[in-house]
């Protein structure tokens, strides 16, 4: 018999070349995201402007803004989701699928039908699908990582639960268990919070709190305006421009959210208030 | 004419017999072959119809008839003869096929026209065109003899064995390709776009399912016709869903489903020549519909009823039982209700009624139900008596009524009129699992027995 040599296709390809942000050196670790310039556009009508934003490795990023501000859109642009008309996105340096792997992500509750006929468990291990490979089933391995991942959000006795039986915040949280299931580094998620009861919300800041104190970076769609202070160390406020980023104490001001909002809440004033009052912190 | 008739039954007995018996090679073959088509079609269908792309395959293989019709003219013109030939017409009805669904897509694409709308339209252009060709074809001088008409209708007891090797070939193939997917199919039609974020190319995808059923569909023309091959896709997994809430469970039903209705479509179609096999399949499959519609386990709508009724029961009896042991508190003191003393006072027909807004009708019932199940003992004056184990279950239902007001009295900001109505809302929507759980934590914060009620009773019959 005549043995065919192996071909490692990973190995015959060359390495990725090494994207530096500008003005970072070799020795700084590299930024999770970097957006450069992202205008990104629907039927010819852009949603996105000139994007520019480099995200800090291993904190909590909410992004803020009224609705079709194009939150969503930014997620979607980065992960290769829907096309930019201009502009780069560099995770880890490098272009997003070559960092697949290293990037989880958590897609609006709303977006699928819970009526599919899967288990809570058949969901999460979808996370793990790239990684178990074509052709395979899901060997015991993974099942019990799925379950880990369910355990780690309070879902473990859910896990053989179909999920048209999930409450929306059960639902969510197996959401986040599947991305949880990929191990990422970088996690992005859309409106975790929305519609979502005050166990769940706690379970999720929980998570979200252990995800960055083991160095992950986690940039979260956000809607809650008065949590923002409370959960997020950095804030992007975001209308189809980016009026301002950086940290939450610095950024998240009455000034830079009127800018956001166009002056359009009535909330503003109330939060304008309690800015004003000396924080005790 | 009695012999006749005889004579009639003898050869249709025959018939049947043959064609159970298998003792036909080319009914063996059929069987094999069409059985397969059903099995690969199920399975097919399932991810198609969670794709929500059902209506595509049957814009497929309507769109198939002028490529039937275009095959058959051109292979005449090119060598007289060889138009019959089964593969040369596939491969016409393959490409046509394809044109209606790349046209369906083109149009949505390129148009603001509706999925719906563009399904519509490209289904009656390709079908048009199909039948005028047709016209064409039965005017040639081999076109009538030619059985295209088979194509539409179906007739799988007339298939040469060759066709059906081909036929059972391919289905085997798809079926094997369909398990070895399973995973990547199921999680694009689940959910797509995290699909396309871990990588997946999410058009190939959608193409590989969308190849798979346009082939499933034109090995089907022959046997069961193009008016009614879309049933092969379609029929098995819905019925399917009705049982299960399992993707794995349900795809394997479909194509048992498909499977079982192919083979008694061909083995019924044996026995009596003159149906028509597609049709004969199809209402099979369509009595298997029927069956998993009503009597499915998950979703069916009976079980469901069922637990509806079963629901409301558990509520009403919960209810009344409450009621009873609620106008006997105040007569036998706090802390004297045990359940033997319970069971000693009579309790009047038309207080108990005023205890809540009960419709007369359904408090009938429930009174009558209580006394079959010896929660309560009537007595020949008109009232009733606990019994001792209703005595049990009033007081299991009172306390635990009683655990959650106070639970939302202390622990949330609920009106105190509102408790009551709180508390009953809990206890009939959390399932009898969350509710024990929930029930150990709040018993321990309080007292054994049952604590007084937080709000005076009269209200709740107000309420």
């Amino acid at each position: 018999m005549n043995e065919s040599p192996v071909i490692d296709h990973e190995a015959m390809q060359e390495p990725p070349t090494r994207l530096v942000a500008v003005g970072a050196t070799e020795a700084e670790p590299v930024s999770p995201l970097l957006i450069e310039d992202v205008t990104v556009a629907y039927h010819h009508r852009p949603v996105l402007w000139n994007i520019d934003y480099q995200a800090p490795s291993g904190k909590l990023i909410a992004i803020v803004g009224p609705n079709g501000s194009g939150k969503t859109t930014l997620i979607k642009a980065t992960l290769d989701l829907v096309p930019r008309a201009a502009g780069q996105v560099l995770i880890f340096g490098e272009p997003y699928r070559q960092q697949r792997h290293r990037v989880g992500y958590v897609p609006q509750r709303t977006s699928v039908d819970w009526d599919f006929p899967v288990s809570a468990l058949d969901v999460v291990a979808m996370g793990m699908y790239r990684k178990i490979g074509w052709l395979r089933p899901v060997s015991r391995k993974y099942r019990d990582a799925a379950k880990q991942a369910l355990d780690r959000v309070g879902m473990v006795d859910f896990a053989s639960r179909q999920i048209n039986q999930l409450s929306g915040g059960q639902q969510q949280r197996v959401f986040l268990a599947r991305a949880l299931a990929q191990n990422a580094d970088l996690y992005f998620m859309d409106e975790p919070f929305a519609g979502v009861d005050a166990a769940t919300e706690r379970a999720i800041v929980d998570i979200l709190r252990q995800l960055r104190e083991s160095g992950k970076t986690v940039i979260a769609v956000h809607h809650d305006l008065q949590t923002v202070h409370e959960y997020f160390d950095e804030v992007v406020l975001l209308n189809m421009r980016l009026i301002a980023a950086g940290p939450t104490a610095d950024v998240f001001t009455p000034d830079n959210l009127r800018k956001t909002y166009g002056g359009k809440l009535a909330l503003l004033d109330q939060l304008g208030e309690k800015m004003a009052q000396p924080r005790s912190r | 004419m009695s012999a006749a008739s005889l004579l009639a039954v003898d050869s249709l007995w025959e018939l049947f017999s043959r064609a159970i018996s298998l003792r036909d090679y080319n009914t063996r073959v059929v069987l094999g072959g069409t059985t397969m088509l059903g099995i690969s079609g199920g399975l097919v269908g399932t991810f198609l119809v969670l794709r929500k792309r059902a209506l595509a395959a049957d814009v497929v293989s309507h769109a198939a008839l002028p490529g039937i019709a275009v095959a058959f003219l051109l292979a005449e013109r090119l060598a007289p003869g060889s138009g019959r030939s089964t593969s040369v017409l596939l491969c016409g009805a393959f490409v046509s096929g394809l044109l209606g669904m790349a046209m369906t897509l083109a149009i949505r694409r390129w148009t603001r026209i509706k999925e719906d709308a563009a399904l519509a339209i490209v289904l009656g252009l390709f079908f048009g065109l199909g039948m005028a060709l047709f016209t064409v074809v039965q005017r040639t001088k081999t076109g009538n003899a030619a059985g295209l008409s088979h194509f539409i209708f179906g007739k799988a007891a007339s298939m040469v064995a060759s066709d059906v090797w081909l036929i059972g070939v391919v289905s085997v193939v798809i079926a094997l390709l369909c398990c070895g997917v399973f995973k990547e199919l199921s999680l694009l039609c689940f959910d797509e776009e995290f699909a396309a974020a871990r990588g997946y190319r999410t058009v190939l995808l959608d193409w590989l399912l969308t190849l798979m059923a346009v082939t499933v569909t034109l090995i089907g023309l022959q046997s069961v016709g193009l008016l009614l091959v879309v049933a092969l896709l379609l029929i098995p997994p819905t019925a399917a869903r009705f049982w299960t809430n399992d993707l794995k469970v349900m795809s394997w039903l479909a194509a048992v489903i498909g499977g079982v209705s192919c083979a008694g479509g061909v083995v019924l179609s044996a026995a009596f020549p003159r149906l028509a096999a597609g049709a004969v399949i199809v209402l099979t499959g369509a009595g298997l519909f029927v069956v998993s519609l009503v009597l499915g386990k998950e979703r069916g709508l009976w079980p469901r009823w069922q637990s509806q009724r079963q629901f409301e029961r558990r509520i009403g009896r919960s209810d009344l039982l409450r009621a009873c042991y609620e106008l006997l508190e105040p007569i036998l003191g706090p802390d004297q209700t045990t359940q033997e003393s319970l069971t000693k006072y009579e309790i009047d027909n038309l207080e108990l009624l005023s205890m809540r807004q009960w419709p007369a009708g359904r408090f009938q019932s429930m009174v009558s139900s209580a006394v079959r199940e010896s929660l309560l003992d009537a007595n020949f004056t008109g009232g009733y008596r606990l019994t001792l184990r209703g005595a049990a279950e009033s007081r299991d239902a009172v306390r635990r009524h009683r655990l959650w007001e106070i639970y939302l009295l202390t622990q949330t900001d609920l009106d105190p009129r509102l408790v009551d109505r709180g508390a009953d809302g809990i206890e009939h929507v959390l399932d009898p699992q969350q509710l024990a759980d929930l029930e150990r934590q709040l018993a321990t914060h309080l007292p054994e027995g049952i604590p007084p009620s937080p709000h005076p009773i009269a209200s709740a019959a107000i309420n």
